[in-house]
């Protein structure tokens, strides 16, 4: 298992290990996306507050739960590549960055639009808005620093650091509705306590939920095999690929 | 069933714009994001292909 662990570590094996991957993982992603809009349009009844406005939850839910996770999976491979000094590792932090960012921008955006018609504006600078808006930032903070680095393993090193001192806003958001008085509304789903909210509802949510998790799968597999060949563009591997080869 | 004609359903009881907007965006996003990657990908190997076939050239 160790030496399977080490030999599937290496980008020459992971390559096409991640290729063959990728299709499993959308398949999913679309499986659970269908049957996610369909419980979320047509099973989910209409919210007795809400009307159909609150039918944003299924993306929105789902959307800021994904730009947390990401953040927190981007900023322990990026921890595992700073303190192991493994390629892939920090390969994977660098292709889960954008996505992490595209989920927290989609956070933002569909909470905008719920927002405006339930509370009456877009944007409060509020706890929970503002430690999300704030993880926009370091994403796209993280993506600018490694760009701007040339050498890529001090631009892995530089990034990793950044990934770790933004964690700690992972909590602040997830924990902003309890700390503080805002006007964003509780965990819509708890550990701890019975859900509160019609069964389809949640399952909708759920299914939103895993759609998103599996297609940012996909997606991070998809773009770390891109990182690869760009990285790796001088070893005997790439060069030997089939579709480098034709 | 929640709605009695598709005109309802697009209308989403008044919300049809920020329930749209939502989806909509989201959507767009969760289709150009694999693009973007296909296209790096292939670019990618493209410049990877120039460069050995130039080494070959060279040999």
């Amino acid at each position: 298992m160790r030496m399977l662990t080490w030999k599937y570590a290496s980008p020459q094996y992971f390559y096409p290990l991640a290729g063959k991957m990728i299709p499993w993982f959308a398949a999913l992603a679309v499986l659970f996306g269908v049957s996610g809009l369909w419980l979320g349009f047509f099973v989910a009844p209409t919210d007795a507050q809400q009307g159909e406005g609150y039918r944003i939850i299924f993306i929105h839910v789902g959307a800021s739960w994904m730009s947390m996770f990401i953040y927190l999976v981007m900023a322990f491979w990026a921890s595992i590549g700073l303190s192991f000094n493994t390629r892939l590792s920090s390969m994977m932090a660098s292709a889960l960055a954008p996505t992490g960012a595209m989920f927290a921008f989609l956070s933002l955006w569909t909470g905008a639009l719920w927002g405006k018609p339930m509370w009456g504006t877009w944007w409060v600078w509020d706890a929970r808005l503002t430690s999300e808006l704030i993880l926009l930032f370091l994403y796209l903070g993280f993506i600018a620093l490694q760009a701007a680095i040339d050498e890529p393993r001090r631009a892995d090193k530089a990034g990793a650091i950044l990934a770790l001192v933004g964690v700690v806003n992972v909590p602040i958001i997830y924990f902003s509705v309890k700390w503080w008085n805002t006007l964003h509304q509780g965990a819509s789903v708890s550990l701890t306590q019975a859900p509160s909210m019609a069964k389809t509802m949640l399952l909708g949510m759920l299914m939103m939920a895993l759609c998103f998790w599996m297609y940012s799968i996909a997606v991070a597999l998809a773009r770390v095999r891109a990182i690869m060949l760009e990285r790796e563009r001088n070893s005997e591997w790439v060069t030997q690929l089939k579709e480098v080869q034709s | 069933m929640n709605w009695n004609s598709p005109a309802e359903f697009f209308a989403m009881g008044g919300y049809g714009f920020y329930v749209w907007g939502s989806f909509g965006v989201t959507t767009l996003a969760l289709l150009i994001e694999p693009l973007l990657i296909g296209k790096r990908q292939s670019e990618a190997v493209k410049s990877l292909q120039r460069e050995l076939s130039a080494k070959e050239r060279s040999q």
